[in-house]
Formats: C-alpha cells, sequence, structure tokens
C-alpha cells in the first residue's frame, strides 16, 4: 500500500511506542489527528477526523478483536482483588478526595461505571475516567495500570466527559468541582484546586482542554447561577482568567438583553463541552449553555439573554471575547448551544473560507466565517423541528412563544434532550459532509409553576414524550445547507436521557464509525451511509477513537464499564 | 393563549381555589385543576444539606414572615423587591446563620436592603428555616399538574371525525373514555400517542407485527427487535426466530398499529389538539 511509509514514519514521530516516555508537550498538540489522540477531541479542530488508513472499505470487514478491558469504579473493597480462583494482581490504587468515602457509587448500574469520555491515548498508554474515577490501561492489551478515585462530597453524578494531559500530569474534573492533577505515571494526586463554590449546587462534568499553558475549564449547575469559564496554570492551578457567559457587572454592554443585573447574573449559560481552538488566531471557539431559569423565562425579560446559547470566541490569552453569534435567542427549552464547534478551512459561495460549523440542540446548523463571527448560512437537520416561525435577517430562528410551553400542553420538537446532545460530530474532508446523529421527535411541555415570579433551574415544566419519528445518522452539505443523506435507524427506540446518538469518528481509510442505537459499532460509508461492518457489543457509550501502536491501527469504543479494542488481527 | 402578562404585578393570589396565570388572566377554579394521581419522581437532590432542628425552623418561618416576607415572599423565592434567597450565594453557603446575619444586622444600603435588629438565636432560626426550604435546580412540578380543558369540545369533534374517527368510535372503543380516564392531561397523553410516560396505565400500545420472506416462505410474528443487521420476532407459536439482515434482503416489513398516531404528529395546532382532548373529555 502506497500510504504504509507515510504511517510508519509517523508512529516514529508522534510518540506511541515502546522506547522511553515521550513527553506531551504543548506543541506537539498543534498537529491534526494521527496516531495518538492527545485532547478530548483528537485535535483542536473538533473534526474528529483521523489521518490513519490503515484500515479501510476494503478491508474493514476483517476488523476483529484486539481486547477487551472492564473498570471497576468506586473505593477498593477491602479484602482486595485476589479472589479463591487467582485472579489478576490488585490494581495500583490511589484514594484521595475531601468526602467520607460513603457518596462513592460504585457496582455496574453506576454513572461512575459508564463510560462516556473521550479517552486520552498518549506513549502507549489510556487514559480514561468517569465521575470520580480515572483509570490508566496498557494500550497493547488493556491491562489497568492505575486506577485513582476521588472520595467525594456529593454533587450531581451524570458523567465525566474525559481529561487533559500536560507533560506528564492528567487534569480530572469532579462532581464535587474540584480540578485535580494526577500524576501519569502512578495516579497519585498532585494538587487540586476549586472550579465553582460546591454548596451552590455547582457540577463539573467536563473534559479540561489544554491550549499552550492555559487549562480551560467549564462550568456546570441545574441551579441559575453565573457560569463561567475559568482558564488555569496547568503547573501550578493558578487562575490566569474568567470568562463569564452572562453579564456580571452594570458595566457589561449585554445587560441591556437581560430584565436587570440580577436575571443576567444568574442567567447560565454552562458551557459543558470543550470548545475548538484555531491556533492561527488565538481564537478558542465553544458554545454555550441555555439561559436560566431555563422554562419560565419571564424574570429574564424579553431580551435575547447574552451570552448564552451562542457560538462566542474568546482570545484564548486573555479571555476576551472576540465574536459571538447567537444560535437560540432567548431560549425557553433547556436546549443549549454547546456542542462541538467543528472547524473547516474549505470552499463557500466559491471562495476559500475559514469556516466553523455547528449542529445545534435545537435542531438547526450553522456556518460561520470562524475568524470574524460573520452568519453565513443556517438550516435544519431535524425537519421536525417546529419551534420557530423562521429565521431572522442575522439567520437565527425566530422563537414561536407559543411553543414555550401551556398548561394545556404545547406540542414541540426537538424534545428535551434535543434533536442533537453532547455526542461529539465529525467531518470529512474526503466528502466535505459534517456528520451528526440526530433524532426527530416530539414532546408535549406542559407549564406547571403559574407563579408568576417562575420556577428555578429546570422546573416549572413537565416535558412527556408522545412520539418518536425517527432516529438518523445525518450527513450534512455545509454549502448549501441540505442533508446530504440520512441513515434511518430501524425500529430503534429512543436513546435514553441526555443521548441523542452517538460520537462519530472519520478516517482517511473512508470510514466513518459510530454506534447505532441497538448496541452495535459501526463502520458506514461515509458517501452514503451504508454500514460496511459492525459488532454487537452491548450499550455503545463512549467515543470511537483510533490510534496507531506498534505499526497497527486500533479502534476503540466504551460500551458501559468494557472498553474494546479493535484492529486486523 | 399568549404570554401577555408578563409586565403584570407580580403579585398573585394563589389559595382559595382561585389561581391566577401570568400566561393569560385565566381564572382556574380549583375544582378543574387537578393534581397529578402519580406525580413525576423528584430527583434526589445531591448537595445534602444538614440537617435543621423542626422547632427552631417553624420559629424562624414566622419570624420570616414578619419580618422578611415583604421583600422577599413568604416562600423566600422572592418579592417585589428582595431577591430570590434560595439560589443567593449567601444562603447557600451559609451553615448556621453566620453569612447570613452580618446582612441582616447591617442591611445592604446600597441594594435597598435596611438592617435589622435580631439577637443571635433569632439569625440562627431565620437560617434554619432558609435551610430547611428544599432547592433543586431540577425541581418539578411545585404545584403538581394543573390541567384544564381549554379547548373547544365541538372543534374537537370535527378534527376527530376528520382525523381520528378511520380507525376509532366514541360509541366503541373510546365508549365512556371521559369517564374511565379521569385526568385530562393522562387522557390527552393517551390519545396523542399510546403507551408513553404520562398517559394513562391502562392505555397500552399495541404490539408491532413483522413479515420476513425467507427461503423457506414468509415467517410472521411480534417484532422483538430489528436493527441494520438482525430482525427477531416471535411467532404465534411462541417461537423466537431471527434472521440476519443485508441490506434489504431478505425483505422485511413491519407494521406498527399506531402508525397513524406517529403521521397525525406533524398535522396538528396546539388548538386542535387541546379541542380533541375536551371532546375526548365529554365522552361520558
Amino acid at each position: 500500500m502506497k500510504h504504509k511509509s507515510l504511517f510508519l514514519t509517523a508512529a516514529l514521530v508522534a510518540g506511541i511506542s515502546s522506547s522511553p516516555a515521550q513527553t506531551l508537550t504543548p506543541d506537539k498538540m498543534l498537529g491534526r489527528l494521527n496516531d495518538s489522540w492527545p485532547t478530548y477531541s483528537g485535535d483542536y479542530t473538533g473534526q474528529r477526523y483521523s489521518q490513519l488508513n490503515q484500515i479501510n472499505a476494503a478491508n474493514v470487514k476483517n476488523l476483529s478483536l484486539a481486547w477487551t478491558s472492564r473498570i471497576t469504579s468506586g473505593l477498593p473493597s477491602t479484602g482486595g482483588r485476589m479472589s479463591f480462583f487467582g485472579g489478576p494482581a490488585p490494581i495500583p490504587t490511589v484514594v484521595a478526595g475531601e468526602g467520607n468515602g460513603s457518596l462513592n457509587e460504585s457496582g455496574s448500574t453506576s454513572r461512575s461505571s459508564r463510560i462516556v469520555c473521550s479517552a486520552i491515548i498518549w506513549d502507549g498508554k489510556i487514559y480514561i475516567s468517569t465521575p470520580d474515577n480515572a483509570w490508566a490501561m496498557d494500550a497493547r492489551d488493556g491491562n489497568i495500570l492505575w486506577h485513582f478515585v476521588w472520595k467525594t462530597r456529593g454533587g450531581t453524578h451524570t458523567g465525566n466527559r474525559g481529561m487533559a494531559l500536560y507533560k506528564d500530569t492528567l487534569f480530572l474534573e469532579t462532581p464535587d468541582d474540584y480540578l485535580v492533577a494526577i500524576s501519569a505515571k502512578d495516579g497519585s494526586e498532585k494538587w487540586h484546586k476549586v472550579i465553582a463554590p460546591f454548596n451552590e449546587q455547582y457540577f463539573s462534568t467536563g473534559a479540561p482542554i489544554l491550549i499552550g499553558n492555559h487549562l480551560l475549564v467549564g462550568t456546570g449547575n441545574d441551579l441559575d447561577a453565573p457560569q463561567a469559564l475559568t482558564s488555569f496554570d496547568p503547573e501550578t492551578g493558578a487562575v490566569q482568567w474568567k470568562w463569564y457567559a452572562t453579564p456580571q457587572t452594570e458595566a457589561d454592554p449585554a445587560l441591556k438583553t437581560w430584565a436587570n443585573l440580577r436575571a443576567a447574573k444568574y442567567g447560565g449559560g454552562p458551557m459543558w463541552i470543550p470548545g475548538s481552538y484555531d491556533p492561527e488566531t488565538h481564537l478558542y471557539i465553544i458554545g454555550t449553555g441555555n439561559p436560566t431559569p431555563a422554562y419560565t423565562s419571564q424574570s429574564r425579560g424579553e431580551g435575547d439573554n447574552l451570552y448564552t446559547c451562542s457560538l462566542v470566541a474568546l482570545n484564548v490569552d486573555t479571555g476576551k471575547l472576540v465574536w459571538y453569534y447567537q444560535t437560540s435567542p432567548h431560549d425557553t427549552h433547556d436546549w443549549d448551544s454547546t456542542q462541538t464547534p467543528v472547524l473547516v478551512d474549505g470552499i463557500f459561495n466559491g471562495k476559500q473560507r475559514k469556516l466553523v460549523l455547528q449542529a445545534t440542540r435545537n435542531g438547526y446548523f450553522y456556518v460561520l466565517d470562524r475568524t470574524t463571527g460573520e452568519h453565513l448560512l443556517t438550516s435544519k437537520f431535524s425537519p421536525t423541528a417546529n419551534w420557530a416561525t423562521g429565521l431572522d435577517e442575522k439567520g437565527r430562528p425566530i422563537r414561536d412563544p407559543k411553543k414555550d410551553f401551556d398548561i394545556a400542553g404545547s406540542l414541540v420538537s426537538p424534545v428535551n434532550a434535543g434533536a442533537t446532545n453532547w455526542m461529539p460530530p465529525s467531518f470529512n474532508p474526503q466528502t466535505g459532509l459534517f456528520y451528526v446523529t440526530s433524532e426527530d421527535a416530539y414532546s408535549m411541555y406542559y407549564l406547571t409553576e403559574t407563579d408568576p415570579r417562575g420556577a428555578m433551574g429546570l422546573g416549572g415544566k413537565d416535558e412527556l414524550s408522545v412520539g418518536l419519528i425517527g432516529n438518523y445518522l445525518t450527513a450534512m452539505d455545509y454549502k448549501t445547507g441540505k442533508i446530504a443523506w440520512r441513515h434511518k435507524y430501524p425500529e430503534a427506540g429512543g436513546w435514553g436521557g441526555t443521548n441523542v446518538g452517538h460520537a462519530l469518528l472519520n478516517t482517511a481509510g473512508g470510514l466513518l464509525f459510530t454506534g447505532d442505537p441497538q448496541g452495535n459499532l459501526v463502520a458506514y460509508d461515509p458517501a452514503n451511509g451504508d454500514p460496511l461492518w459492525h459488532a454487537h457489543i452491548g450499550d455503545v457509550s463512549g467515543p470511537v477513537q483510533t490510534f496507531l501502536l506498534d505499526g497497527k491501527q486500533y479502534i476503540i469504543v466504551g460500551a458501559t464499564d468494557t472498553l474494546y479494542a479493535f484492529r486486523l488481527n | 393563549m399568549k404570554r401577555s402578562g408578563r409586565k403584570s404585578n407580580p403579585r398573585v393570589a394563589v389559595g382559595a381555589g382561585l389561581f391566577v396565570s401570568f400566561i393569560g388572566f385565566v381564572l382556574l377554579d380549583a375544582s378543574w385543576a387537578q393534581q397529578a394521581p402519580n406525580a413525576l419522581p423528584v430527583r434526589p437532590n445531591p448537595y445534602a444539606r444538614k440537617a435543621v432542628d423542626p422547632a427552631s425552623a417553624e420559629q424562624g418561618k414566622n419570624l420570616f414572615g414578619v419580618r422578611c416576607a415583604f421583600c422577599h415572599g413568604s416562600d423566600a423565592r422572592g418579592g417585589e423587591s428582595g431577591p430570590n434567597l434560595l439560589r443567593s450565594e449567601i444562603v447557600l453557603n451559609d451553615q448556621d446563620g453566620e453569612k447570613i446575619g452580618p446582612v441582616i444586622l447591617h442591611g445592604r444600603p446600597q441594594q435597598g436592603m435596611p438592617s435589622f435588629e435580631m439577637s443571635a438565636e433569632q439569625i440562627k432560626q431565620i437560617a434554619d428555616f432558609l435551610h430547611s426550604l428544599p432547592v433543586s435546580g431540577n425541581e418539578r412540578g411545585r404545584n403538581g399538574h394543573i390541567v384544564i380543558p381549554v379547548g373547544d369540545a365541538s372543534a374537537g369533534k370535527k378534527d376527530f371525525d376528520q382525523k381520528c374517527a378511520s380507525c376509532h368510535s366514541v360509541t366503541g372503543d373510546l365508549k365512556g373514555i371521559g369517564t374511565r380516564i379521569k385526568d385530562p392531561r393522562a387522557l390527552q397523553q393517551s390519545w396523542m400517542m399510546p403507551g408513553m410516560r404520562g398517559g394513562d396505565p391502562s392505555v397500552k400500545a399495541p404490539e408491532k407485527k413483522v413479515t420476513v420472506d425467507t427461503a423457506e416462505g414468509k415467517v410472521s410474528g411480534e417484532l422483538l427487535r430489528m436493527d441494520d443487521f438482525i430482525v427477531r420476532l416471535k411467532t404465534a407459536d411462541g417461537d423466537i426466530r431471527s434472521f440476519s439482515r443485508n441490506g434489504n434482503l431478505p425483505k422485511v416489513v413491519v407494521t406498527d398499529p399506531l402508525k397513524g398516531h406517529l403521521d397525525l404528529l406533524s398535522t396538528y395546532t396546539d388548538k386542535s389538539i387541546h379541542d380533541i382532548t375536551a371532546y375526548m373529555v365529554s365522552i361520558k
């Protein structure tokens, strides 16, 4: 094969080997996704497009199991892991944290046993995390090298999107709002810092992102609360800057989009999901969450509630806002716009442009110029979305207030989970298509809070599903905004919870990998959505990822508490 | 209904059988308002606060009513001039009045809050009252659900005849439906899509049927599972059979008895939904 020499060279350059440890320095993170996976999306573009092509459309039929590895979350049992039958040696476990241990979850059904993170894959090791837990695995056979457990003080345990790696330090966000620096070598704690005040009901689920000497960390909270992106010094944990999604002072020009400062201050906009980064302009482009109170919005006034439900571009060195584009003005359905922005250099209207693409939870797809924030295109990727009456002059959906909710019920699409959710989309430069898993479904939204002050947080409504039209693997043509094709998953039920599909992975081998709703890991033809290979592995929960080790390309994916690795054997 | 009342006076009388709704000045007699028979489960609050002495909290409630409720609302969720204290950083971070106390004693003159003379014991009682109030970002249905048949039953009959009557009859399968299902919201959920959460438990979703064209002939039964690679069914004899799928082979035909309900979803207006519900409620 003509590419053989290419990937062998790449393996030597970028670090997965059995030779002495390779240090992940920030400059090594500027390249395109190749034989390792050093940051949440693989690289800073958010494309989840791997240059690896050893596994391709012609040979994918021979993809087979390399290994599986099962995690056990929670504090280690006192008797050790040796069973009557012998079994594997106990896993070295590091226990840290400020709780008393009584709140830590364990067992196969706990949230801490569900892999939804993007693994960090570097230097022959795989690092994964769940709420309160982190593990290092040998990428060659999946054996667990160490397990880190954080004794939690509490907080909402939903999921953990992954860790960041800087030199030999991993960074884990915990549900009780600490940023914990962990030694990648042995899992020992180096330090921990407060992300946000635990008593104010914040909880942290995100994956920190390392850019240069900035470690970017969002906040989460379902109560009405100030929400910020904080830049930490990865060496010391010192705070470098903080950017709030909503006005915190009278001086903020965005205040005029709110009823008053009190409403703005507690107005939400949490940045749950990492953004993408343009090294040329130093812009960190990230989606902000929904405003709060999420449903009963009267206390927020009639305005747009900036900068919630927006794509914002921050200068990574200063934390200052450079441009913004609001994808859901005055959202009233808890449809955050935190979905991964995807940076693409491509032709638009006959001109080469630097673009950012986003498919948001509200059912709409956007194309912007990523250097200026200039709006270029809006279209629906979920045709059933019925909450807007059209688009305004800036291409923003015009919300229909009658579709907010009603005491007697209002029929709305998307459902609360959205037309998509946190699951990372993907872009394939070979096809020029943007891929996202999506759902067309309806719910009745009932107002339950008749107090004119409204409810707090996500309260004030009942949202009851009345029908799933279909689940889809959807390919969008960013040049036209049209759906290029949709693969409908036959007879699939709902995804469950805030899951709307799965993370996607494109590879230079001409393959599009993702899980389907029925528990298959599938390789599709990115040109038309035809399935080319599959394996039923259960409940596919985590993103599909790829790496190259000892000259072999691996595909890994988490299915609840087990990581599966495939290769050409 | 229009959300025209946003700028209305936020004071509202709740109780004595009257709800005044900000969304439309609709006067609702409480006899029409129904509490959920099976209220949705409330997620446990993972931010457990320490237990407070109920007697102290009760005393604090009385004190709060006298001294604080005028601005902050009797439930501490905010009033005309005072903010919602349940999401206040000071209150959320307070343990025994140590953070609340200085604000009470010194006031916040710039924000218009006067100072109050209170003993340490009274401050602790106020703190205990505030800490006894549940706070959660996921609070649900504080008032229970209130369902009012706001629709026009005669218009609903027309919609029913047009959209539903080819399969259903109010003298046949739907006879007495308004009596059988007492909660109008559950009735509405049930007629829109049987078997979904929030509907009446007596209304179940019918099974999907599937027929597979195989080398041995057609095999039919209840659909158990289907994806791009397999179809599994249960035959009338109770046998579980499965067949590999490869693209469109073998031919598989799924019959979903609820397809009509699904297809109708995109055709409703909210008015037509409420009208049909009002008509269903009237079928005694």
